[in-house]
């Protein structure tokens, strides 16, 4: 468990870092095409077509499954339940490092991202949906950052500072859950202006809801697939609380995504009846929604109780997986796959592969984050200089 | 009655009742599967 035990001695050119530096380098050539050439030049983006793959998936799947930060921390500092406290570290990280990623995807989406301050300093349009992502996701970004550094500072050294940031872990975890509460739903808000442009079947007035408990869904099964990873790879990094509480955290994550998962069933249900919208599923689209309804919602839903039941936690990490890509195929369809759906083939929006490889190089980069922070600070164990918190 | 909605009472009336008996059967469906899903607790304790 000692930092430079675990980094010494290891081959350079393995080809998890061989593929990871091809990803980097084709990753830092189209940005440079992109921020010396412009939009037009690496993406298929238009008018019909302004968020393309870099908003429908660097940011909205991004921050639903960021959502774990938010959901353990409330769990274990607000519910008290600290059998889970093994899992709040690796949750943080992964949460900080997503947003990390949705506001760096930004920079390369925004037109001129030099004005992506403008609404804090220029002007606030407080009335603004995208007003209120912005501001929540910025200060959000924040107390991730706040919330993380004490790792970071036990990695350090920096006691005094580590002692006062601790000391502030139950306002911050406040902080998280209002922030969370208010941007996930939102980020599905943005979409109640469209109703003309989004198949009914996912159009709902209720969308900001679906956005909100989705995301909690998104944020359970990713601490279970995260956790999943972990001990795939970082095993030696961890300590025997973290071993020893891992099959603990899977059964009651996949309990709770499993009730969530019911109830999310059952109001997209709900939501169909309320817009009558049920003529509208024997069609192309509708049997889309319903492999979505069913295969990614009412499945995991089963499974996972099916998992909790026999205390099969293979079962739950396999569902944890499923249900992350259940929610990646949920964010697709509303922001890409659904809408603009009335328009001809013609101008529909596919990515340009220069959007993909952004997209990827920017993946890459989280994961190469991860892993250097997993195996130089105490994520995955506690130090044995400080008390846990 | 041939099925068509003309106004917003009828339609209001059709997907009300509709909802109404789904809310019904969603509330009695999740109460069996949280019991579906805890059941196996108990025993633990």
């Amino acid at each position: 468990m000692s930092d430079d035990a675990a980094t010494t001695g290891k081959p350079l050119f393995t080809p998890f870092n061989v593929i990871a530096g091809i990803i980097v380098v084709l990753g830092l050539i189209v940005t440079v095409l992109r921020f010396t050439a412009g939009l037009d030049a690496v993406t298929n983006l238009s008018d019909y077509n302004p968020w393309g793959i870099w908003i429908g998936f660097d940011l909205l799947v991004g921050v639903a499954l960021a959502a774990g930060g938010f959901v353990t921390s409330a769990a274990v500092y607000l519910f008290g339940m600290k059998k889970y406290h093994s899992a709040v570290r690796p949750a943080i990280l992964t949460g900080f490092l997503g947003y990390a990623l949705v506001v760096i995807a930004l920079n390369y989406d925004v037109g001129r991202p030099w004005r992506l301050p403008y609404p804090f300093i220029i002007q606030q349009g407080t009335t603004s949906l995208l007003f209120e992502v912005a501001a929540c996701v910025a200060l959000y970004l924040t107390v991730l950052f706040v919330e993380f550094s004490p790792a970071a500072m036990e990695w350090l050294g920096l006691k005094r500072a580590r002692k006062l940031v601790v000391r502030l872990t139950i306002l911050l975890t406040i902080f998280g859950v209002v922030l969370s509460t208010l941007h996930q739903s939102s980020l599905g808000a943005l979409f109640l202006i469209a109703p003309a442009k989004l198949h009914p079947l996912w159009y709902s007035p209720y969308i900001p809801v679906f956005f909100f408990i989705s995301a909690i869904i998104a944020g359970l099964s990713m601490v279970i697939f995260e956790s999943t990873l972990s001990h795939r790879f970082f095993a030696d990094k961890m300590d025997e609380a973290h071993l020893k509480e891992k099959d603990t955290v899977a059964l009651g994550f996949g309990k709770a995504a499993s009730l969530v998962l019911a109830g999310y069933f059952i109001i997209k249900v709900i939501g169909i009846s309320e817009s009558n919208n049920w003529h509208l599923l024997p069609t192309n689209y509708g049997l889309w929604f319903l492999v979505e309804l069913l295969g990614f919602i009412a499945l995991p839903s089963f499974l996972y109780a099916v998992g909790v039941r026999d205390k099969n936690i293979k079962l739950i990490k396999w569902t944890a997986a499923w249900t992350v890509l259940g929610i990646a195929i949920n964010r697709l369809n509303i922001s890409l796959i659904a809408f603009n759906w009335h328009l001809p083939a013609s101008e529909r929006y596919f990515p340009h592969w220069m959007e993909i490889v952004i997209t990827v190089f920017l993946v890459t980069l989280g994961i190469l984050a991860f892993r250097f922070i997993v195996t130089r600070m105490p994520i995955l164990y506690s130090h044995p200089d400080y008390e846990d918190h | 009655m041939d099925g068509a909605i003309h106004t917003l009472q009828e339609y209001m009336l059709h997907t009300e009742s509709i909802t109404y008996i789904l809310i019904v059967g969603a509330l009695l469906g999740i109460t069996f599967f949280w019991l579906f899903l805890s059941q196996r607790d108990d025993d633990e304790e």
